[in-house]
């Protein structure tokens, strides 16, 4: 097969790849009716919506590129507390705000990645980790800019668009958080499916034979890395402009383990786990919350210890059969 | 004469978190396992002393054991019954099932005894300071690091001498060639690992006094196991001991003299290290 050939191919099952199937139509027709259908829970479905976009973010490193982190709180953390500068400082404007907590958190990315990309699997974990804990201690002794373990507090934000105004019940928040996500998925699932989307996913199987084929590894993994902390800066410019409040709690160490734990519930490597996963999981923290409040910590640990002993095999193994049978029907029978 | 008190503070800091840390190491080092819930172990450790001192009147010295022996048990059926089916999974899964158990860990400690500090009386002959050279030192200080010091000295006459601990050096070199070899691979481990727990268990029970105890305590502590276990390297006691004390000595002389910087030098320090040498700083390069 010649190269020219070769890359008709490519190209061709990219094409195919970038084509939506009918279920994504439902999960987003889904999402934009629980607008309507839930008008009480509007605010937990805005932070359904963030929690989304956090474990998307995740998941372009994690589930794309194989890059594993323990520190991801750092980029929501550098993200919410941008916006919340900015709302305080210089506008009140929110997409300002959600543009330059982006760029804040992508720098910070660009730059803590030669530092994380270098070594394994482990000091990888630890690496993040300890970057984690530094930018936690980074705001904490800040305080003059970051207002220390008070928060920064009285943010007030201008209308969207100078059109839709912020309300209590989180109508604007919600539709807000909504199409930000919304947006970025189609930019993260062009992304994945691209060459460079192609090229990641080659290293992340196969590093060796990926450097072997002209894949320039430390560059197409500093960009992902990079364009994972942007996104995650901006579920925390979101976080920081819905909430109209930014503490020490979202660089805390459990936002790190909960977002991996959303994707691992979720599944990684397929954009739409961080959606599911974060509903899932929001859902059964309200629910625990609703009747231990205080210990509801010990259920998600239990939880994640049976999710990854063997849970996991059965709740995907039972989903999977679960859409063969029902696209089995459809189909009649392949 | 302050500098030689702080010093002398962080070593007692630093001879603690060995204490706490050198079962993590070894077991890292065995299986490869990341056990994020170590502290959990030494957080048993220390609730075993605080409880059997304040509502039954153990004096501190006869916990010390206690502390041990249940945290030791604690790993022993821990390892047994959920650890062992991880150890083929990843990293990843690995993490993220020791986060789950130091979740269940921090709100079962809540529940069971609420989420105060806990504050234990030290037996009077421990109180206070006295003078070594006119260097004033405190004589729990003094107490820990004898104590310690010659457990680090058991530990590593058990590691280098005998013939347990030459078989769990070769495990740890290689354990599939270990394993080839004849050496019981798995019930080594279990050992270690029960072991490694009571140490832990120890670690807390003797840190109540220098580090706090509260439910919150196998969170806050996490990253200094690691920091000691990756700065020191997995294949030998001493690693992790000079980690232990660089650390101590570190975070206590930089919370004194730059307060304002808090924990930052120290994460700063670990990733710098991390960076520099991932095989550790003091271990022999493994290729």
């Amino acid at each position: 097969m010649s190269t020219a050939d070769l890359t008709a191919r490519v190209r061709g099952s990219l094409v195919v790849a970038r084509k939506w199937h009918p279920a994504e139509f439902v999960v987003w027709v889904m999402a934009a009716a629980a607008f309507v259908l839930f008008p009480r829970q509007l605010l937990l479905l805005n932070e359904i919506a963030i929690l989304a976009l956090f474990a998307l973010s995740l998941d372009l490193i994690l589930g794309y590129a194989g890059i594993v982190s323990l520190g991801h709180a750092a980029f929501l953390g550098m993200g919410a507390y941008t916006a919340g500068l900015v709302a305080l400082h210089v506008t009140a404007d929110p997409l300002v705000g959600l543009v330059i907590g982006m760029a804040a958190s992508g720098l910070l990315g660009l730059v803590t990645s030669p530092l994380v990309l270098k070594g394994n699997d482990l000091t990888r974990l630890m690496v993040t980790l300890g970057i984690g804990l530094l930018m936690l201690e980074l705001a904490n002794s800040l305080g003059w800019l970051t207002g220390g373990a008070d928060g920064l507090q009285g943010i007030a934000m201008g209308k969207i668009l100078g059109l839709f105004e912020f309300d209590l019940f989180g109508k604007t928040a919600y539709a807000y958080s909504l199409t930000v996500l919304f947006l970025l998925f189609v930019l993260a699932r062009r992304i994945v499916h691209s060459p460079f989307g192609l090229s990641l996913r080659a290293v992340r199987d196969n590093p060796l034979r990926a450097a072997s084929s002209g894949v320039p590894i430390p560059w197409r993994l500093a960009a992902v890395y990079t364009l994972s902390a942007a996104y995650a800066g901006a579920a925390g410019a979101l976080l920081a402009q819905t909430t109209q409040f930014v503490s020490l709690d979202v660089l805390d160490f459990h936002r790190s383990a909960d977002v991996m734990l959303v994707l691992i519930i979720g599944g990684a490597g397929w954009l739409y786990g961080g959606i599911v996963g974060a509903a899932v999981f929001k859902l059964l923290q309200d629910w625990i919350a609703w009747f231990t409040p205080q210990y509801w910590q010990f259920w998600i640990g239990l939880f994640l210890v049976a999710f990854v002993l063997g849970g996991r095999e059965i709740l995907h193994g039972g989903i999977r059969a679960l859409v063969a049978r029902v696209s089995g029907r459809r189909g009649g029978g392949s | 004469m302050t500098l030689l008190t702080i010093l002398i503070d962080g070593i007692a800091y630093g001879m603690v978190l060995f204490v706490l840390a050198s079962g993590l190491s070894v077991t890292l080092g065995l299986m490869n396992f990341v056990n994020l819930a170590h502290g959990a172990f030494a957080m048993v450790g220390g609730y075993v002393t605080v409880l059997l001192m304040q509502r039954l009147g153990v004096p501190f010295l006869a916990t010390l054991p206690a502390a041990f022996i249940v945290a030791a048990v604690a790993g022993l059926v821990l390892e047994r019954t959920l650890y062992r089916p991880m150890y083929a999974k990843s990293h990843l899964d690995q993490v993220m099932f020791s986060i789950g158990l130091v979740f269940m860990a921090v709100a079962a400690m809540k529940y069971a005894v609420g989420s105060q500090q806990q504050i234990i009386s030290l037996p009077s002959f421990l109180l206070g300071r006295f003078d070594v050279f006119g260097v004033s030192v405190g004589r729990y200080r003094l107490f820990v690091i004898v104590l310690c010091g010659l457990l680090a000295l058991a530990l590593h006459w058990g590691f280098v001498k005998t013939r347990f601990g030459s078989r769990l050096r070769a495990a740890v070199d290689d354990a599939r060639v270990a394993r080839g070899l004849g050496i019981p691979v798995t019930a080594l481990f279990a050992v270690t690992f029960a072991v490694g727990s009571g140490l832990a268990g120890l670690g807390g029970a003797l840190g109540v006094e220098l580090l706090g105890l509260d439910p919150t305590f196998p969170l806050k502590f996490m990253i200094y196991f690691l920091i000691v276990v990756t700065v020191g390297g997995t294949t030998t006691i001493t690693g992790p001991f000079f980690a232990a004390m660089l650390l101590g000595v570190a975070d206590v002389g930089g919370k004194y003299f730059i307060p304002q910087a808090g924990a930052f030098i120290i994460y700063g320090v670990m990733v710098a290290l991390l960076i520099l040498r991932p095989e550790g700083l003091f271990a022999r390069s493994r290729s």
